[in-house]
C-alpha cells in the first residue's frame, strides 16, 4: 500500500519537473526563478522548496488556501518579508540574472525595479500629487516639471487621472477605497519598475472596483509582468496566463491557468479549485 | 419541572437593586473626593491671591515690599529653563524612542533599556537634583545657573518624552512604512518622510506635558541651590535664575514671619497654574486637531 502512494508521489513530482521544464519555449523571457528557495518563520517552515519561474510579461496568479505561504512567497520576490523579525531564508532567486539574496544585492535598488501594491489600500496621509511623487523623490528626483509629468503618466496609466485632475492637493483619503487602490498602483507605476507584486489587491474591494482593477491589470501585462496573489479563483481564471497552487508552503501545481482550472492534474488543487477545501 | 423557584428570586431582588444602587454610590463618591478637595483648593487660592495679580506683580522686581514684589524675575526664569529643556528633551528623546522603536532587535537586552526608562520615569525628582548638583553645578563647574539647572530638568523629564514619542511611534500603522520600503525608501527615508510625520502628534504631546511637568518641579532646583531672593532678570542660559515654583516655595516659608507673602504665593501659583493649563490646553489642541484615521 505504502509503496503504491509513493510511486504515485513520484509520479506526481517528476511530472512536475517536466511541467516546470516544458511550460516555458525557449524563446520566452524569464524574470524571476526560484531555485529551492526555503523560507522559516523562526520555526515555522513557511516555503518548501519552491522552484517557479516567472515570464516576462505575464500575468502569474498564486492561489491557495489562507496560511499556504503565498504572501510569504510574494513578499520574497522584493524581500519584503525581510521585515518580519525572525525570518530565514535559503536557496536563491535570480532576477534579471542576479541572486537577489545575496548580501551585496542592495534591496532598495531591487524595489524600485519591483514594484508592490498590498491588500488593503495603503496611501501615505499626503495629498494625491505626494502619494506619487513620493517614490521619484526619494530616488533624487527634485525637479518639478519632471515630477508633475511623472504624477500625470502614472495617474493616467492607472486609470485615475480623469477623476482627480482637479485636486491633486487633496488629501488621498479622500479618495474611495477602489480610487485609493488605484492610486497606489499609480504610486507604485511612478518608480517605473519591471515586476508588480500584488498581495490580494481587490479583497478590500467592491465588485466594481474589482472589476476595474482587473482590467487594469490586464492592459498593465502589456508593459509589466506581473505576480498576483488572490483568493478569488475567478479573478486568477479571468486574469492569469499562468497560475500556481501552493498548499502548506509547497507548490503543488503551476501550469497555463487555462489548463490548471480545466484539467487540473493533482487531486488537491482540483479539490480546492471546486471549493471542497480552502 | 422548573430549575428555578421563582419566590427565591423575588426574595432576593431588593437586596441585588440596593447593592447596584450602592456600587453607583460608590464610585460617585471615590471620583467627587478628588474633585472637591482641588476644588476647594482651586477657590481658595484664587479668593486670596487673584486681587494680587496686575500688570506690575507680573511685571515688576522682587522686593521687600509686599505690595511691590513682582515675579518677572522668575516669569523670565522660568523661559530660560523651558529653552534648555524643550531642545534637549525633544531631540535626546526622540531619538532614543526611534532607535528602541525601530532599530533594536527584540530581546533581553532591549527588555532591559525598557524597563529602566519606565523606572527612570518613577524615580524621584530630588535624586535627580542631587545628580544634577554633583555632575553640572560641581564637576562641570556651571554654578547653579539656568544651562544646569535645565540640564538637570532634562534629565527628569526625558523618561516622560521617550516613552510618549515611543508609543506614538508604535502607533504608525505598519502598512505606511511597507508602502515607503516597497517604493525602495532607506530605512532612515522612511522615517523621516512617514513614520516621523505621522508620530508627530503624539510626540508633541507627549513633549508639551514633559515640558509642564519641568516647569512645575521644585525639588530639584532646591538641591541645586537656586536661590529665591534674585534681584537682577536672567538674560540668558548662564545667568543665575529662580523660577515660579520656587518662588512659591520661599513665600510660603517667608508667610510664617509675614503673612502678606502667603497671597503672593497664593497669586503665584495662579500663575503658574494658568501657564500649566495653557501647555496642557495645546497639548490637547494638537492632539485632537492632528489625529489622523488610517
Amino acid at each position: 500500500m505504502s509503496t503504491v502512494i509513493m510511486n504515485k508521489d513520484k509520479n506526481v513530482s517528476n511530472h512536475h519537473q517536466k511541467l516546470t521544464l516544458a511550460k516555458f519555449k525557449p524563446k520566452q523571457k524569464i524574470v524571476y526563478q526560484t531555485n529551492n528557495l526555503n523560507l522559516w518563520y523562526d520555526d515555522v517552515h513557511a516555503l518548501k522548496n519552491i522552484n517557479l519561474s516567472i515570464g516576462h510579461q505575464e500575468v502569474t496568479a498564486i492561489i491557495g488556501p489562507s496560511g499556504c505561504g503565498k504572501s510569504s512567497f510574494l513578499k520574497t520576490l522584493n524581500r519584503m518579508v525581510e521585515l518580519v523579525p525572525g525570518v530565514r531564508i535559503t536557496g536563491d532567486i535570480t532576477y534579471s540574472g542576479k541572486n537577489i539574496l545575496s548580501k551585496s544585492f542592495s534591496v532598495e535598488e531591487l524595489r524600485t525595479q519591483v514594484g508592490m501594491v498590498f491588500q488593503k489600500p495603503n496611501p501615505f496621509p499626503k495629498s494625491i500629487y505626494e502619494n506619487i511623487a513620493y517614490g521619484p523623490k526619494i530616488h533624487g528626483i527634485r525637479n518639478k516639471k519632471i515630477l508633475n509629468e511623472i504624477v500625470e503618466h502614472s495617474l493616467r496609466r492607472a486609470y485615475l487621472w480623469d477623476d482627480v485632475k482637479d485636486r491633486l492637493k487633496q488629501n488621498a483619503y479622500d479618495l474611495s477605497g477602489g480610487q485609493q487602490q488605484r492610486l497606489c498602483i499609480a504610486r507604485c507605476l511612478a518608480i517605473n519598475p519591471d515586476v508588480i507584486l500584488m498581495d490580494e489587491p481587490t479583497s478590500a474591494l467592491d465588485p466594481n472596483s474589482t472589476l476595474q482593477i482587473e482590467e487594469l491589470i490586464k492592459d498593465l501585462k502589456k508593459e509589466y509582468s506581473i505576480v498576483i496573489v488572490t483568493h478569488n479563483m475567478q479573478q486568477a481564471a479571468r486574469i492569469s496566463d499562468k497560475t500556481a497552487f501552493f498548499l502548506h508552503g509547497e507548490v503543488i501545481e503551476y501550469d497555463q491557468t487555462n489548463l490548471i482550472f480545466s484539467n487540473p492534474v493533482d487531486k488537491r488543487t482540483s479539490d480546492y479549485i471546486n471549493g471542497d477545501f480552502g | 419541572m422548573d430549575y428555578i423557584d421563582k419566590s427565591i428570586i423575588m426574595k432576593k431582588i431588593n437586596t441585588r437593586r440596593w447593592m447596584n444602587g450602592f456600587a453607583r454610590g460608590l464610585f460617585f463618591l471615590a471620583t467627587s473626593f478628588g474633585l472637591v478637595v482641588l476644588l476647594i483648593l482651586i477657590a481658595r487660592i484664587i479668593s486670596q491671591g487673584i486681587g494680587w495679580i496686575n500688570m506690575d506683580f507680573l511685571t515688576g522686581k522682587l522686593s521687600t515690599q509686599v505690595d511691590k514684589a513682582g515675579i518677572f524675575g522668575a516669569v523670565l526664569g522660568t523661559f530660560w529653563l523651558m529653552v534648555v529643556v524643550a531642545p534637549i528633551t525633544m531631540f535626546i528623546g526622540v531619538c532614543t524612542a526611534i532607535y528602541i522603536e525601530l532599530y533594536m532587535k527584540k530581546g533581553k537586552f532591549k527588555s532591559i533599556i525598557q524597563t529602566n526608562i519606565s523606572n527612570l520615569a518613577g524615580v524621584p525628582s530630588i535624586v535627580y537634583g542631587i545628580l544634577g548638583l554633583t555632575i553640572f553645578v560641581r564637576l562641570l563647574q556651571l554654578g547653579n545657573v539656568v544651562l544646569a539647572g535645565g540640564l538637570t530638568m532634562s534629565l527628569l523629564v526625558l523618561p516622560i518624552v521617550v516613552i510618549a514619542s515611543q508609543e506614538a511611534i508604535r502607533a504608525v500603522p505598519t502598512h505606511l512604512s511597507e508602502a515607503s520600503y516597497g517604493l525602495g525608501a532607506t530605512k532612515w527615508q522612511t522615517i523621516r518622510n512617514v513614520i516621523l510625520p505621522a508620530a508627530l502628534p503624539g510626540i508633541l504631546t507627549g513633549a508639551i506635558l514633559a515640558l509642564s511637568r519641568a516647569i512645575g518641579e521644585t525639588a530639584p532646583l532646591v538641591v541645586l541651590g537656586i536661590p529665591a531672593l534674585l534681584l537682577p532678570f536672567p538674560g540668558g542660559i548662564l545667568d543665575k535664575f529662580t523660577v515660579l515654583p520656587m518662588q512659591i516655595y520661599y513665600w510660603t516659608l517667608d508667610s510664617s514671619l509675614t503673612a502678606e507673602y502667603a497671597n503672593l504665593a497664593a497669586a503665584t501659583i495662579i500663575t503658574l497654574l494658568f501657564f500649566l493649563f495653557f501647555l496642557n490646553a495645546t497639548a490637547i489642541f494638537i492632539r485632537n486637531k492632528f489625529q489622523k484615521k488610517y
